[in-house]
Order: structure tokens, then sequence, then C-alpha cells
């Protein structure tokens, strides 16, 4: 078992560009099931074995997928999200970097009420190792376990996931919520979602500077969470005011520093990593592997 | 991106948020010229730089007569001008903003943000304009409204009223404050505001509403659909090296010490400055290649971290996922000849294509310092420039 995506899991891809292409044959490799593309106006062609269609509508219908996976471009990408919510995708990962947050704003709002699921934007995706890969992340890193991971930041989550394999600590599923300030979900979501799963054990969860999504987990940790969590925060040498790189990564009015964050989360109970290389021996000092 | 007061405003004007009449100018004789094209005076002189605090430095002075605007616009034109925003360093003002006075009664704060929490725009308000927002906050919580605004809806009229009522807006001046801030709404949305910030609105002795002060932050990601407000950008303003970067799709930060960095992923730039920095080095940046760079980029951001005179050493960190160890080792390579590498390198790689990436490094004929794993590579670097210091 795992959280939101197993090996029955059907994904089609919306942006079978260059990008959205090397990422859906990456997943193919991998085991996923990846089932289609849509492309507005290639509907009924083939491209490098996915059957393409011309609306999300119409692959659901062929396909059975549950699940898509973004690469459309920024300015087309929100638009893009919203079919596939109105086509009635349970799961939408959108990996696009670059959207405007007022598209992101009105996308919200449109997803309440609505079963779906968004992860990211700006994200790499979700995996299950060894069931199913949805997204840019390399699936040889990652080892199937049950330790959950959780990160605002992509190249982050490799790292946790490096670490936990080099010490022979597979993964449940590894989720990457997105560097965006806008998004689908938030740490505290995909906590709830570990901590319900029968598969999960152990939680790393992995923060940045900005906003207070980390904060929000850390209290749910503190308050419901029978499982052990270690985190690592990002950004406690970064100036504030300045975007460090994620739209959503900035220490601004003086909130949201790394420093505040991780004096929150050690007081939630959570093992704080010192180095972001010591993320997997955080949890070890709270988890025995069973 | 920032602008500058003067085309704050102007983009105010345009959307009917109530501003004062008043000109950019570059010269003092012409500053004069537009104070007598305005109005009777009094009038104000601003110095038009991209930092908050300009009042107490000097750069904000009142003249009463069309040669006093030109007195004293000559005095601030070519100044440094020092506020707790600039540094220590200053900025040089090149440009002033001539505006009509106006007899202030009240001060009032207002200003728009994305907010995180509930994902919706929000307008803030507060009684106590002309004072950090941020201080009101910490002191005085309940001198601060907001109304956080539904996307589909927008910002409704009786929003509007229930922010002018708590800021004390009555009789005439409600119309006339709900049509402003309706008016600051659209704005924000219309521009792909980050932040608007309008400190202090100000209410005037004949019961008039002024935006006396405005700040803008733009949303770079909405920057497409903008072409026009490209156009405000003043690149003396900023970093050199950060508008160089950008202009190759680099996300870069100028930091104060002597090791480069070079990372794919702001997540894991940030935490390569971190580890830096936890094994007692100082990061000379932050600079992220992004997931889809090219061997060109990656050779324009070895170009920039050399241009830094303090870099006495590069770390270069990548875990590929979008972002191919090859394409990077090829960038790596193709940089250090062209620079005529001098400084100490160590690269770390993992990910997508690393055997390949690895391969090409050691077989390139370079001194390049492989490392094993972040901790690796940061002891590495950080031993590489304290040798280095220690022999100088």
């Amino acid at each position: 078992m795992s959280i939101l995506i197993n090996k029955n899991t059907k994904v089609i891809t919306q942006g079978l560009g260059a990008t959205g292409l090397f990422h859906a044959n990456g997943a193919r490799d991998y085991g996923t099931q990846m089932v289609g593309g849509v492309t507005p106006g290639k509907g009924g062609s083939v491209n490098d074995g996915f059957p393409l269609f011309d609306t999300v509508r119409d692959a659901v219908e062929h396909t059975g997928a549950t699940a898509s996976v973004i690469y459309v471009p920024p300015p087309f990408a929100a638009d893009a999200i919203m079919e596939a919510v109105e086509a009635g995708i349970e799961l939408v990962c959108c990996i696009t970097e670059g959207i405007p947050v007022l598209d992101m704003v009105k996308v919200k709002q449109y997803l309440q009420g609505k079963k779906t699921r968004l992860i990211g934007p700006n994200c790499p995706g979700v995996i299950t190792p060894g069931e199913c890969k949805i997204g840019i992340m390399p699936g040889y890193i990652h080892k199937p376990g049950r330790v959950g991971v959780v990160s605002r930041s992509g190249t982050l989550t490799y790292e946790a996931v490096w670490q936990l394999t080099c010490l022979g600590l597979g993964q449940s599923t590894c989720v990457g919520i997105g560097g965006d300030p806008v998004n689908g979900t938030n740490h505290l979501d995909v906590l709830r979602m570990f901590e319900e799963d029968p598969d999960t054990d152990a939680v790393i969860m992995i923060g940045e500077i900005g906003g207070t999504s980390e904060e929000e987990g850390a209290r749910f940790v503190k308050e419901h969470m029978t499982k052990p969590v270690a985190a690592y925060i990002a950004g406690i040498t970064a100036p504030p005011g300045k975007r460090m790189g994620h739209a959503g990564a900035i220490i601004s009015g003086g909130k949201g520093t790394a420093t505040e964050k991780v004096s929150v989360l050690k007081e939630c109970g959570i093992s704080v990593a010192a180095s972001p290389a010591e993320m997997a021996q955080a949890l070890l000092k709270i988890y025995t592997p069973s | 991106m920032n602008i500058h007061e003067y085309q704050a405003k102007a983009i105010l004007r345009k959307f009917g948020v109530p501003v004062p009449d008043g000109h950019v100018c570059y010269n003092s004789n012409g500053a004069r010229e537009w104070a007598k094209r305005l109005g009777e005076g009094p009038w104000v002189v601003k110095a038009q730089i991209h930092a908050g605090g300009r009042g107490k430095g000097g750069g904000v002075k009142l003249a009463r007569t069309a040669d006093e605007v030109r007195l004293v616009a000559r005095e601030m034109l070519g100044m440094t001008l020092r506020t707790h925003q600039t540094g220590p360093e200053g900025k040089l003002v090149t440009r002033v903003l001539v505006e009509n006075g106006c007899n202030i009664a009240r001060e009032l704060y207002v200003s728009l943000v994305v907010d995180r929490a509930s994902s919706k725009v929000m307008v803030m308000a507060s009684t106590e304009g002309g004072m950090d927002i941020e201080e009101v906050a910490a002191a005085t919580p309940e001198k601060i409204f907001s109304e956080t605004i539904d996307p589909l809806i927008g910002l409704t009229p009786f929003q509007c009223r229930n922010l002018a009522f708590k800021l004390g807006l009555n009789g005439k001046l409600l119309p006339k404050a709900a049509k402003a801030l309706a008016a600051l709404y659209t704005t924000f949305i219309s521009c792909d505001c980050s932040m608007l910030e309008i400190n202090p609105l100000v209410v005037t002795a004949e019961n008039e509403l002024l935006a006396l002060d405005a700040k803008f932050g733009f949303d770079d990601n909405a920057m497409f659909r903008h072409l026009q407000l490209g156009d405000m950008r003043d690149y003396d303003e900023e970093d050199p090296n950060e508008v160089e970067a950008s202009q190759h799709d680099l996300s870069y930060i100028s930091l104060t010490g002597n090791i480069g960095c070079l990372v794919n992923g702001a997540g894991l730039a940030m935490a390569t400055m971190d580890i830096i920095k936890h094994y007692s080095g100082d990061p000379a940046n932050f600079l992220d290649v992004g997931g889809g760079a090219t061997a060109e980029r990656v050779t324009e951001a070895f170009k920039l971290i050399l241009s830094d005179k303090n870099v006495k050493g590069i770390l270069v960190n990548i875990f590929g996922g979008i972002m191919k160890c090859d394409v990077i080792a090829t960038g790596v390579i193709e940089a250090a000849k062209q620079v005529s590498l001098k400084v100490p390198l160590v690269v770390r790689l993992e990910g997508t294509n690393v055997e390949i990436g690895k391969r090409m490094l050691a077989e390139s004929g370079l001194d390049i310092v492989a490392a094993d794993g972040m901790a690796d590579g940061a002891q590495k670097i950080v031993a590489a420039v304290a040798a280095l210091s220690g022999r100088n």
C-alpha cells in the first residue's frame, strides 16, 4: 500500500512536448501505466506509443485514467488543471514551473467542492517506488519501503530519498508539493495521508523559507500523529526579501524564516536535521525500522 | 520586479486611484518648469530610488516657490541617498518626482497581497498610516482590518464599505473610499501584482482621498502578459550580476561570502548554501541553473559566479531529475576552458546519466575534485578555500 498512487493507477499526460514526452517515457519505463496523452488537435493519432486525445474528457472515457500529469507551458497550465478537474481526474500532478500566482488563486477556488486532489504546481510529482512514478524524479534512487517523504523542493526530495536508500530504508510514497506560494496540497494534507496509511511507518518532511505550511504540518504532527517525523528546513542562510528561486521561498516582513520554522518544528517533537546531508540520520534518531 | 514611485502613481492614475498631480524630472531647471505647470505650490520634491525610508535620509523635501523646487532638485540629483533599505553604500539619485503638496488631515494605510494561508487576495487597511505596517501588526494588531476576496467575484462594494467604516471614512468620504478601494483591486488584478501598498493614503483638509506613496511588487511569472511593464524596469537599481543572470534564465542572488555555488533546484541551492555555512564556510551566492538548463546556460552560470571577485572556490552540486548530469558536465568542462579556471572546483553529481557525467569530468584533464555526497562536497570546498587563504 501507499498513498495517492499504486501499480493500478492509470496516468495520462497533458502537454506531450519534448519535456513531457521524455518524462512520459521515463515513467513508462519505470512500469507506470502511462495510457495516453492530451494534445488538442492531435486526437486519434499516436505519439511514441502514446494514444493522443483532443480533450481530457475523451482521454478519460477511452483509457479509464484516474491520474494526470501536466507539462503544459505556464500561460496555459491553469486551464489544463481545470480541464482535468472537470473531467473528474482524481489526482492531478502539475509539474509546470512559472504559473502566474493569480491563475493559481482562481484554480484553488475552482477546486473547492471537487473530488480532485492537485499536487503542485512547480513540483517533481509523486512516486510509489516499484509501482508507479508520476513526474520527473529519477526512478533508480528510490526503493520500495515504509518511509513517507513530503517536500516543497524537487532536488532536495531526491537528496532525502537517496540518503534513505543508501541506508537500506525504502519509501512508501514520495510527494513533491511544489515551491509555489499557492498550491494544491500542503505539508499537512500529506502528513494526514501518511498517518492514515497502514504501510507508512515514519515520515521525512522537507520545507523551506516562506509561508507557514511547515508550521501547520508540525502542529498536526504534535496533535494527531503517532508516527515519527523528521524534517529539514532549507534557507538558514537566505537573506530576507529575496526570492530564492522558488516563487514561494521568500522571507517577507520578517516572517517565514528558517530559524522560526525549525523552532516550531522542534517544539512539536519533530527531529530536525542540522544539515541537509543528515536527513535520514535525523529520522533514525527517533525511528527504529522493524 | 520593482518600479519607481512616479511610475507606480502613473499606473494608479490610469486605473482611477486618486494621486497628487506630479511629474518626473531629470534636471533642476526641468523641475522648476514642471512645478509652475503643476500649480501654485507648495510642492514636494521626492528622490526616486527603489528603497523606502527616503524621508529620513533627506530624499523628500517641501518647496514653497518654483525656484526653491529647482534648488532642492539640484541638491538631490546626483546625491547618494542612504536609507535603512539601501545599505551603507546608498543609491545614486538620477531623477526626482515633483508633485503638488496637500493639506494632510489624516494618514491611513491600505495594501493588497496574495495571502498564502487562504490562497486569496487580501486587502489590509489600518488607521495607522505612515508607519511601518509590521510594527503596527506587532504592537497594535487590532488597528489592522482585512477583507479576503473571492477571486471569482472580486472585491464587493460591501467589503469596501466594511473597510471604509473601520477607517472612519464616513459621509462624503464613504463613496470616495469605496471607489478608491475598488480601483486598487482592479489595478492589482490587471497588473498581476504580488503586492500593492499605499502608505500613506491620506485624507486632505478638503476631504479628498489621495495615495501619497505607492509600492508595487509584480509577479515575475506573469510578466509574459505585461510586456509594457518591462519597460519600467530600471536596471541601475538592480544588482548587475542578478540582471545578467535573469537574461540567461538563471536564478541568482549575490551574497557576501567567498564560495560560489552552482546547483540545480531552488531547495537544493538553498540547502547547499546552508551546508557550506554548517561546515564554517561562507557562500558567495545562490544559483539555481533550473531543470531544463543547457550546456550554454551552465557555462554562463560559471562566468557569472567568477565575475564576483570574492569567489575563492566553487562547489557544483547537482542532483539530476530533469537535469541530466552529462549536460552539466559538458557545461562545466566548456566553462572551465573558456574562463581558464584558477580557483578550486569541487563537483558533486548524482541522478540521471550520472556515470556519463562523472566519466566526462574525469577524462577532461581538468583539475576537478570529485565529491561523494553533499557533506563531502561542502567539506572539500571549505577545506580547499581555507588552504588557499592560509597560503596567502
